[in-house]
């Protein structure tokens, strides 16, 4: 079943069409690859679902809600849980600080009532949890610039899913790590997903898009190029010619 | 004695000052150079309303509200300017609050509001009232940190979009810090006009303004303890040297200056790295 319907978005920046006429679906349980040559749309397409771009005609549905009019916050209260390109840790927080943050969203959801309470304990302890998941429970109590980048990216997932997101939305998760690390953190992915975590991917790295996505949707020059299972797709023609060839060689490797 | 009396009753007056500007610039990060106009519009409402007669704690409470509800104006220009532009914009408010009490006959012109009425307190009485309302500020200001509420707070000062990545409703947040710091701005201004019982437009100048946020982070942006240590030091010491006070701008310009080049963290900060505690790691492993 669609847990996110996206139908026929365009976004222009004043005479560049950023976006024309994209629809894509997200199904439950699924991974979902969004991939593309720079300046394909990938992010202006995640930032439109998360509600930082409005898109100038298109319909955004979860679940049969209209997201279109709600602002970032209240989308992300609905469930769309989403990770940044690059990290942006609050810096003067420890990692489980800024996991906890996350994890009592039921605390900050009435701003006037969030200042009647002060219980911290259960948000970090179940931010250690969620550090434990993906992997760096060590780092728990150190400060985000005391940390290499892998642990950051980690922690800005486990911070994503302390939210309890209904979908994962993750932008190039995987770009400034080394292999081993990057598969080892696909690896996580794939295991969010076997617990029945729906993921929305835009990865570069399309050795791993192969391994890990259920199903993929490629964008080129604001528009939908092709959609179907990994295999299929990437040996479209014109799949690969939008890649000019560096995308094969990655993909063959 | 009733100097010391009247010295510690504006001690306790810039505490709340410095303490309200707190909540907003240190607390929530939202910079703020024109926060003495709040202390104005409180100053200017209390005043007013005791000269025709209102009970004392009606016109404080009056003056109160009323800065809380320009503040919510002014902190929704927040939402849509930030960083050195909400800066400039809240100095701007300044000098429109200036320009409007210079020129208006009914708030005094450039002469201002005189003969304002005595609480009938006695000077005890009033110095004990100020120093209660600086406790119950400090109290509420260490319930906010502690709370939900200034850990949101510290998260939209750290990155205010990522905070809204995590559902947090930033402008809300944003709101209720100019309403609560500016209510209590006004708050100070309405116990700083009967302490002195005569106030004119240069009180509220851009230069206590200046004065507010100098003693905010001397004393450790988000600090109440460093802010309250610093603002009583910086309020008494022009009053007792009198070369100090002629010097108050020099002063307090240098004092700025070398906080922001040497200890960033102000007072709070250099108290931290004397005596270092790890606060954080005894938080997670007091709850393992």
């Amino acid at each position: 079943m669609s847990l996110l319907d996206i139908r026929n978005i365009s976004v222009r920046f004043g005479g560049v069409h950023a976006l024309e006429e994209v629809s894509l679906n997200l199904n439950q349980g699924e991974i979902l690859g969004l991939i593309g040559p720079n300046g394909a749309g990938k992010t202006t397409m995640l930032r439109v679902i998360t509600g930082v771009v409005q898109p100038n005609h298109g319909e955004i549905d979860l679940e049969g809600e209209m997201l279109n009019n709600l602002p970032i916050h209240a989308r992300v209260r609905k469930g769309l849980g989403f990770a940044q390109q690059l990290v942006r840790p609050f810096r003067e927080m420890t990692l489980a600080e800024n996991v906890a943050l996350a994890a009592g969203a039921e605390q900050t959801r009435h701003p006037w009532r969030s200042m009647f309470r002060v219980e911290r304990r259960n948000a970090l302890q179940e931010s250690l949890k969620w550090l434990a998941m993906v992997g760096i429970e060590n780092a728990a109590d150190s400060y985000p610039n005391a940390v290499p980048l892998g642990y950051l990216k980690r922690m800005e997932v486990a911070r994503v899913l302390a939210l309890r997101p209904r979908m994962l939305l993750l932008d190039e998760p995987l770009a400034g790590l080394n292999q081993v690390e990057a598969t080892a953190f696909a690896d996580i992915l794939v295991e969010l997903k076997s617990q029945g975590q729906t993921i929305l991917l835009i990865e570069h790295n399309l050795a791993e898009v192969r391994r890990i996505c259920s199903r993929l949707v490629v964008l080129d020059n604001g528009c939908k190029l092709a959609e179907g299972s990994p295999e299929t797709v990437l040996k479209q023609p014109s799949v690969l010619e939008a890649y000019i060839g560096q995308g094969t060689v990655h993909a063959e490797n | 004695m009733g100097y010391e009396i009247s010295l510690l009753t504006f001690m306790g007056i810039s505490i709340i000052g410095s303490l309200s500007l707190n909540l907003i610039t240190g607390f929530c990060g939202q910079v703020s150079l024109g926060h003495v106009a709040f202390v104005g519009i409180g100053a200017y409402t209390a005043s007013i309303l005791t000269k025709a007669d209102t009970p004392f704690f009606v016109a404080l409470l009056a003056g109160m509200l009323l800065a809380g509800s320009f503040g919510v104006m002014v902190g929704l220009a927040s939402l849509r300017v930030r960083h050195d532009f909400l800066a400039i914009t809240t100095m701007g408010v300044n000098f429109v609050f200036l320009g409007v009490v210079r020129q208006q006959e009914w708030l005094g012109g450039e002469l201002g509001v005189s003969s304002i009425p005595d609480p009938g307190l006695g000077k005890l009485g009033f110095l004990a009232l100020v120093l209660g309302c600086v406790i119950l500020v400090a109290l509420l200001s260490l319930q906010i940190r502690r709370s939900w509420m200034g850990y949101v707070f510290e998260a939209v000062s750290g990155d205010e979009d990522t905070a809204r990545m995590l559902g947090l409703d930033v402008s809300r947040y944003k709101l209720i810090a100019f309403a609560l710091g500016t209510a209590l701005a006004g708050l100070s201004g309405g116990l700083y006009a009967h302490h002195v019982r005569f106030i004119f437009p240069d009180s509220f100048a851009f230069v206590e303004s200046i004065t507010l946020l100098a003693m905010v982070v001397i004393g450790g942006n988000g600090s109440i303890l460093g802010v309250i240590v610093a603002s009583a030091l910086l309020s008494v010491l022009p009053q007792w040297f009198q070369f100090i006070g002629d010097y108050k701008l020099l002063l307090y310009g240098s004092l700025l200056f070398i906080v922001m080049r040497f200890s960033p963290g102000g007072l709070a900060g250099l108290a931290k790295n004397i005596f270092p505690k790890s606060k954080k790691a005894f938080a997670l492993k007091g709850n393992q």
